[in-house]
């Protein structure tokens, strides 16, 4: 392929031109650094235009979209608010917020910077930048590397097989790249912008465009743990989840074993309808279940109240959920109502253990004098243990962050007078659901999801750590 | 002991055992029967007031006494239900298509391609799965609020979608990783490409975990409620869970016939696709609390 003499009089193509003239002459960097200057410029002057091309266009297209979005003139004053365009002023608003309040003038309103849209705009530049690096080091790379391999010796490479190769072995990038768009602005922007937002001032009584935010440090967290009424309602609101969590997981693992284990019994008539029955609660959608529990324990109209009354045990009607004199009432009524829609779950899921359980444990039990009792004890609970360890963790995780069924059930009532915008069953999610939404207090929302994910993401990293997905990657 | 029982004479050990036998049958029996009963009575009931008489939730039962259909009819014509229930299905619909067809894909190429950067990669999924959706949700409201992207439905797919992917991806790795990896290689021999091994091959045997993946995005939103609150706010682009959770909310209970047709109507579906698909279901989760 190298040296096949055409018998063509013309002048040696493009494509051979490198092999006849000094090729080996320049030095490996040469390219890499003129590719680092200008994506593509490296190829270039390895003789692959087609690469080349390649990355030009994404350099082309960032620069464009620079210049286009900004305002770009020769022999001008240059400042990033006035003249930057998409990265250059998106990197400068990611840095300041803004520093032009919105001002009242002879002409009228002037309106300022609106911090939060620069905030974003900033990630926005900054994420792009980010995948644009990932072509930028490509271009680099590729420049130098083939630039060795030519100069050690190796044939030309056209750009399009170069291409064609790269489509095979890249085929995994490319699969990708869908969800990683996605993920990356539905998922990991609206992350960083919140966890961003808990480092400014970004409340209801500092909204853009009105005012300017500023980045204030770590004023949030300072404020939730030591202004007394903040940490009051945050402590507060935190031992309620943890026990809440721990309850609600406890108590639907526990029934749900114990329906498992009377299904299979072997007396039990017409076993699979008493199970499609028992699975009705894990079936009907949660907020459908949740908001009928809301009315059967409506304290003014509801049916249970009234059938208290009726059969004489209280002689005046009971408010559930909004009675602030007995929080506990409340609390253990939504546990009771987790119960009701958590045990279904459990039960199939230890009701497919059991089944895969082989009968000479049981045998064997019998045979070394195990009654009913220990073979429970010291058979079925082990195993049983050892498969639904991972979902327990699972299960805690959830009820942790079980924003349905407080939510729609008690709205986080009956009110509580220490608390600060939360009432004495809400959760962290529902008060934070609360702070941000009704209150708008997003600073002190965001401060609240970082810390929730803190604790998720421990418990979650030990559960991985004791599994062997981690070993597996 | 043992003595004890070698003194009795055969029959009467039987007959002991029998009445043992007997009387713990009994008490099971009564055990599922009360389980079942609560179990049974909110939904009886609430089932029950959707066909009583309309108004109040004072005067529901159970079973009413005359059962009539006005409760559907009001739904439908006097609030903005079959609305609602488009909405939801379209949301629905997308995100189930959405979610399989880019779980599958990444869950192939994880599970199957060895590729630089696989490894920070599954470590990206493995964080990004501990943020609970919720708070993306948050963050997604305030960068819509003042991008003035907020009220599209279309929207609210692309965040569910994007929200539920890193687990799902997770699933489906989690599933071929268990796929004999000779069946790819032995198509690789006879010349199919990666996409062709993947659509010929992988993704008819991925079969039950694409079940399990579209049931559980068909049915999510459904029943979500934070992010169609904080996503949508025009009244025609509401979801069912949204409208009925406002019907409920209402101070005085006035329209709880009228929520519990809405309740009934969007809850049967779903309740009989999950009791037909529940060995799925259930196989699923299980799967993929052990891929943590």
């Amino acid at each position: 392929m190298t040296t096949t003499k055409t018998p063509s009089p013309r002048v040696p193509t493009p494509a051979r031109a490198p092999r006849d003239t000094g090729s080996s002459g320049i030095p490996a960097p040469v390219p890499g650094i003129a590719s680092a200057l200008v994506w593509g410029s490296g190829q270039l002057i390895n003789r692959q235009p087609g690469k080349a091309a390649f990355f030009f266009a994404f350099y082309a297209a960032a620069v464009t979209w620079e210049m286009t979005t900004g305002n770009y003139y020769a022999g001008m004053d240059f400042s990033p608010r006035a003249n930057g365009g998409f990265f250059v002023k998106g990197l400068w608003g990611l840095v300041t917020l803004g520093d032009t309040p919105r001002e009242m003038t002879l002409a009228g309103l002037v309106d300022g910077d609106n911090s939060i849209v620069l905030l974003a705009n900033g990630i926005i530049a900054l994420l792009t930048l980010c995948l644009l690096a990932v072509v930028a080091i490509w271009s680099v790379r590729d420049a130098t590397r083939y630039r060795i391999r030519l100069g050690a010796g190796e044939a030309a490479e056209r750009s399009a097989d170069y291409f064609r190769k790269t489509w095979e072995g890249a085929f995994a990038y490319i699969a990708l790249s869908p969800a990683l768009v996605l993920v990356v602005f539905m998922s990991v922007l609206p992350i960083t912008f919140g966890v961003m937002v808990a480092f400014t001032d970004y409340n209801r009584d500092n909204l853009p465009p009105m005012n300017l935010v500023d980045w204030v440090g770590f004023e949030n967290f300072a404020q939730i743990f030591s202004v007394p009424s903040w940490a009051g309602t945050f402590l507060g609101v935190l031992a309620w989840t943890f026990a809440w969590a721990i309850l609600a997981t406890a108590t639907t693992y526990a029934a749900g074993f114990l329906q498992a284990v009377l299904l299979a019994n072997k007396r039990v008539r017409f076993p699979r309808v008493w199970r499609t029955i028992f699975l009705l609660p894990w079936a009907v959608p949660g907020i459908v279940s949740a908001l009928v529990f809301r009315a059967m324990f409506n304290g003014q109209f509801g049916p249970i109240s009234q059938f208290l009354i009726d059969i004489g045990l209280t002689d005046e009607r009971v408010y559930w959920f909004t009675d602030p004199s007995n929080p506990n009432l409340a609390r253990a009524v939504a546990l009771l109502v987790n119960l009701w829609l958590g045990f279904p779950f459990f039960m199939a899921l230890i009701g497919g253990v059991l089944t895969n359980i082989p009968d000479s444990y049981y045998e064997a039990a019998r045979i070394d004098g195990a009654g009913p009792l220990q073979q429970l004890r010291y058979v079925t609970i082990p195993i049983v243990q050892r498969t639904c360890t991972p979902l327990l963790v699972l299960a805690f995780v959830t009820n942790f962050n079980n924003f349905g069924l407080v939510y729609f059930l008690t709205e986080g009532g009956p009110d509580n007078v220490d608390y600060r915008f939360a009432g004495s069953t809400d959760l962290l999610v529902t008060w934070l659901f609360k702070l941000t939404l009704d209150n708008r207090l997003y600073n002190i929302g965001a401060v609240m999801s970082i810390i929730v994910f803190f604790i998720v993401g421990t418990i979650s990293v030990w559960n991985l750590k004791r599994s062997k997905a981690i070993r597996e990657l | 002991m043992v003595d004890m029982l070698r003194r009795e004479p055969p029959a009467a050990i039987a007959e002991r055992e029998r009445r043992k036998g007997r009387l713990s049958s009994v008490l099971i029996h009564l055990e599922l029967l009360v389980v079942a009963v609560i179990v049974i009575f909110p939904l009886m009931w609430v089932v029950g007031a959707s066909f009583g008489p309309g108004g109040g939730l004072a005067n529901t039962s159970p079973i009413p006494e005359d059962a009539s259909l006005d409760n559907y009819v009001h739904l439908f014509t006097q609030t903005g239900y079959g609305r609602w229930y488009l909405n939801s299905l379209y949301v629905a619909t997308l995100n189930m298509v959405g979610s399989v067809v880019l779980s599958a894909l990444c869950g192939y190429v994880f599970a199957r391609i060895r590729f630089r950067g696989r490894k920070f990669g599954m470590l990206a999924i493995l964080v990004l799965q501990m943020f609970p959706s919720f708070l993306t949700a948050i963050a997604v409201y305030m960068l819509f609020l003042n991008f003035g992207l907020l009220d599209s439905l279309t929207g609210l797919a692309l965040v569910s979608i994007a929200a539920a992917l890193p687990y799902n991806t997770w699933l489906m790795k989690g599933y071929a990783d268990n796929l004999p990896a000779s069946l790819d290689e032995a198509a690789a021999l006879d010349g199919a490409g990666r996409i062709t091994i993947f659509r010929k091959i992988i993704l008819p045997l991925m079969r039950p975990m694409l079940a399990f993946v579209a049931i559980t995005q068909f049915t999510i939103p459904w029943m979500d409620f934070i992010l169609p609150r904080l996503l949508l706010q025009s009244p025609s682009k509401q979801t069912v869970a949204l409208g009925l959770f406002e019907m409920i909310t209402d101070q005085y209970a006035n329209d709880f016939t009228t929520f519990a047709a809405g309740a009934v109507f969007l809850a049967v579906p779903i309740t009989v696709l999950f009791v037909v698909m529940q060995r799925y279901l259930v196989a699923g989760a299980m799967a993929g609390a052990e891929k943590g």
